[in-house]
């Protein structure tokens, strides 16, 4: 139960660096860091106590294995995330392009 | 960068020595993944690697006079496209898409279990070329050139 | 066949272009018309042959419930039908109005693997698939708000990202909670599984959903995005999202989560009541005091969005009839609204309204038009946001609700002001215009005759015989609530 607790704790820490930093490459960071809380999330869910890893291999017999669904999840989960991440640094690179600065306080042309 | 040579001299020659072996891992995973941990993401990331170790080292514009880049990218697009020829193989056969259509082998040998072989293979191409590709394009804009790319 | 080829006619198309579009520029075109014709095609025959069964379609001829399954049902063919008609218009539109934005390829490829990826979400009967369909029709919106290369679209695409990433990783968490309590991603063994939990882990799984789809579809305390988003995109993408992405991201599947998952708990009707009427109420009074056409336009979405919670959060048949029509006319005359709000800025070259000048000489299409759109959101006879409107109004009464009716007439009362500012300013104030900057082509022209005339056309839809045809299956598929399950697993 304590490690469903600190995992949503490093969620939280996440979401702090997202609101608060006024840094761009901060704000990518810190959503980084929620995108991991949420997968280390996930894969804590498939434990099974005193569980093996689950690969079949020559000569041993199978065991009492961890469950193997969400390690499939999270493996799709951190594609899409690095997806994501590259289009923000895509865009941070023309934001700097246009604004000449990576000051967030400072990009607001769009007002109302 | 500043300096167009790319990084010092000690970095190159270890990453001219070092490619190879890189490469040759990349295909280790991507060929063994429905054996052991590993498949199609993770070995293309570690080939899109090998390539971006000889981006960093060399810099930007002796890569451009090695690589074919347009060639580069049909081979990135046609990627997908062989994706879903394999699976409407699967339709082909009197079944759904992505059916397991070839033969499924002996349990821990190197062609067995039938079609994920070769997704695998598609997979890691496209995903290393990808990375490597969206790299490229982010490298594109020289900060002393001025404005507007 | 079938329910796979809405995936992948469009995302193939898309990979053909970028491998032959950037020898010649006219194949682009040519590949996403063919595409999207041959998607709007498939949905009507789709819709019309299922009637009011369901179709279960396995993934790689694995069983369920160890397979991913396609499940197309009334509620999902409907909304086909909406993405591919809208997409369709789209295309006629942005041929002649993204010829000044550079290379053409790169916008016909990221729209095709919108339109795939929209159609994923809607035909897919597993719930991690439907995060991934989500994720890639985000990626793609990303890159369409900031096709323009301007300063101001780099900066709404930046805000879009970062809170679509925060709601992406709440929607992550929402599938973990659900996958310890069930053992299972297929959305039918979902609802089985889940009616005998308690009522606290219901709780939390919908209100981890309500928060990370929420903020997709713009509800009331996530709707920060989106004036930005909608008003700095190239009209005919402004016109995607506003019109279709956000309802199919969004509502479709919240529709199908709280309905038929969870079997429509009665405290998230109550949030749904309350988040629509606020959404109505403050949406269309941010859109009055409005100078800049787009915003306006982006503003009034949220409300109309409102309007759809209310009638969903009804849970009547009525209501719910009355909210799926109100999506059908708003993804209607907002794209036709949209279009006109393009044309405008191609002729003139500006969107604040205190510029605009009398145009009915000079664009008599776009004016003609865009009185008939405004009109239809008015909630003006014989349009099809009167007859849509006043079926929600009628359910809320019956329900015994009539604070929440009292208010969606206010609601609707507000939007006649806000738009007949746009017809007294944008289309025939006092200054003359002499001359356009650029005419408009003839495409842009025949997706806005497409548009108007269909807005007409749809008040036809709830007279009574035609209505059984087309609006009741949907509706039983949507009251059915759990009993979707039955129907997926059972009956094969």
């Amino acid at each position: 139960m304590i490690i469903y607790l600190l995992c949503f704790a490093l969620f939280l820490i996440g979401l702090y660096g997202l609101i608060t930093k006024r840094d761009l490459i901060k704000i990518i960071l810190a959503s980084g860091i929620m995108g991991y809380a949420a997968n280390l999330m996930i894969v804590l869910f498939g434990y099974r106590r005193s569980g093996v890893y689950p690969i079949l291999e020559k000569g041993k017999e199978t065991a009492v294995m961890v469950d193997p669904l969400p390690q499939a999840l999270v493996l799709t989960s951190i594609v899409i995330e690095l997806g994501t991440t590259a289009m923000l640094v895509a865009l941070t690179i023309k934001l700097f392009n246009k604004y000449k600065t990576f000051d967030i306080s400072k990009i607001r042309r769009l007002r109302g | 960068m500043s300096e167009k040579q790319g990084l010092t001299v000690i970095v190159k020659t270890i990453t001219r020595t070092i490619l190879a072996i890189i490469f040759l891992y990349g295909f280790y995973i991507i060929l063994h993944g429905h054996l052991s941990p590993g498949g199609g993401f993770g070995g293309g990331v570690v080939l899109a690697l090998g390539f971006l170790s000889v981006l960093l080292a060399y810099g930007r514009p002796p890569v451009q006079k090695w690589l074919n880049i347009p060639v580069l990218h049909s081979v990135e697009s046609s990627g997908p496209l062989l994706y879903v020829a394999l699976g409407l193989l699967g339709i082909g056969a009197g079944g759904a898409f992505l059916l397991n259509t070839l033969g499924k082998g002996r349990l821990f040998d190197l062609w067995s279990s039938g079609f994920i072989l070769p997704l695998n293979v598609v997979i890691g191409i496209k995903v290393g070329l990808s990375l490597f590709l969206a790299v490229w394009a982010l490298t594109e804009w020289d900060p002393e050139k001025g404005d507007d790319i | 066949m079938t329910p796979p080829s809405f995936i992948i006619i469009p995302l193939a198309s898309a990979f053909l272009i970028t491998l032959v579009g950037r020898k010649k520029d006219l194949w682009g075109p040519l590949l996403a018309f063919a595409a999207t014709v041959a998607v709007f095609v498939l949905s009507l025959l789709t819709f019309f042959q299922l009637g009011t069964g369901i179709k279960v379609y396995e993934m790689g001829g694995w069983k369920l419930p160890y397979g991913i399954a396609l499940v197309v049902d009334p509620l999902g063919a409907f909304m086909l039908i909406i993405v591919a008609l809208i997409s369709l218009t789209s295309l006629l539109f942005s041929v002649s109005y993204i010829r000044h934005l550079g290379s053409d390829w790169k916008y016909y490829a990221l729209f095709m693997i919108l339109v795939g990826a929209m159609n994923g979400v809607l035909v897919t009967g597993d719930l991690f698939n439907l995060f991934v369909f989500t994720e890639i029709a985000i990626f793609a919106a990303f890159g369409l708000v900031a096709y323009g290369g301007r300063a101001h679209e780099f900066e709404a695409s930046f805000k879009y990202a970062v809170m679509a990433s925060v709601s992406s990783s709440l929607i992550l968490m929402a599938i973990a909670v659900v996958y310890s309590a069930t053992s299972t991603l297929t959305m039918a063994s979902i609802s089985v599984a889940l009616s005998s939990v308690g009522p606290g882990m219901k709780i939390w799984i919908g209100a981890l959903f309500l928060a990370g789809y929420g903020l997709k579809a713009a509800i009331m305390p996530f709707h920060a995005w989106l004036p930005d988003a909608h008003s700095s995109a190239p009209a005919p993408i402004s016109s995607m999202l506003s019109g279709v992405l956000i309802k199919t991201l969004g509502v479709y599947v919240l529709v199908r989560i709280f309905y038929n998952i969870l079997g429509a708990p009665q405290i998230f009707l109550t949030t749904f009541l309350i988040l629509g009427t606020l959404s109505i109420l403050l949406g269309v009074i941010l859109a009055v005091g409005q100078w800049d056409l787009k915003r306006l336009l982006a503003y009034s979405s949220i409300s109309q969005v409102g309007y759809i919670l209310l009638g969903i959060g009804l849970n009547t048949p009525l209501g719910v009839a009355g909210a799926l029509f109100h999506l059908l006319n708003h993804a209607l005359f907002k794209s036709l609204l949209f279009y006109n709000a393009g044309t405008l800025e191609i002729g003139l070259g500006t969107r604040d309204l205190r510029k605009m000048g009398n145009i009915t000489r000079l664009l008599p299409i776009t004016a003609h038009s865009s009185m008939a759109g405004s009109l239809a959101i008015s909630g003006i006879p014989p349009f099809n946001g009167f007859f849509s409107k006043l079926v929600i109004i009628i359910a809320a009464v019956q329900a015994h609700l009539p604070f929440y009716a009292l208010l969606a007439v206010v609601g609707s009362l507000l939007t006649l002001a806000t738009f007949l500012k746009v017809q007294r300013y944008g289309i025939r104030s006092e200054n003359p215009v002499e001359r356009l900057q650029a005419r408009p082509g003839w495409g842009m022209q025949t997706a806005m005759i497409i548009l108007a005339v269909l807005c007409i056309l749809t008040s036809f839809l709830i007279i009574p015989g035609i209505k059984e045809w087309v609006l009741d299956p949907v509706v039983a598929a949507v009251m059915n609530k759990t009993g979707y399950a039955a129907a997926v697993l059972g009956g094969r």
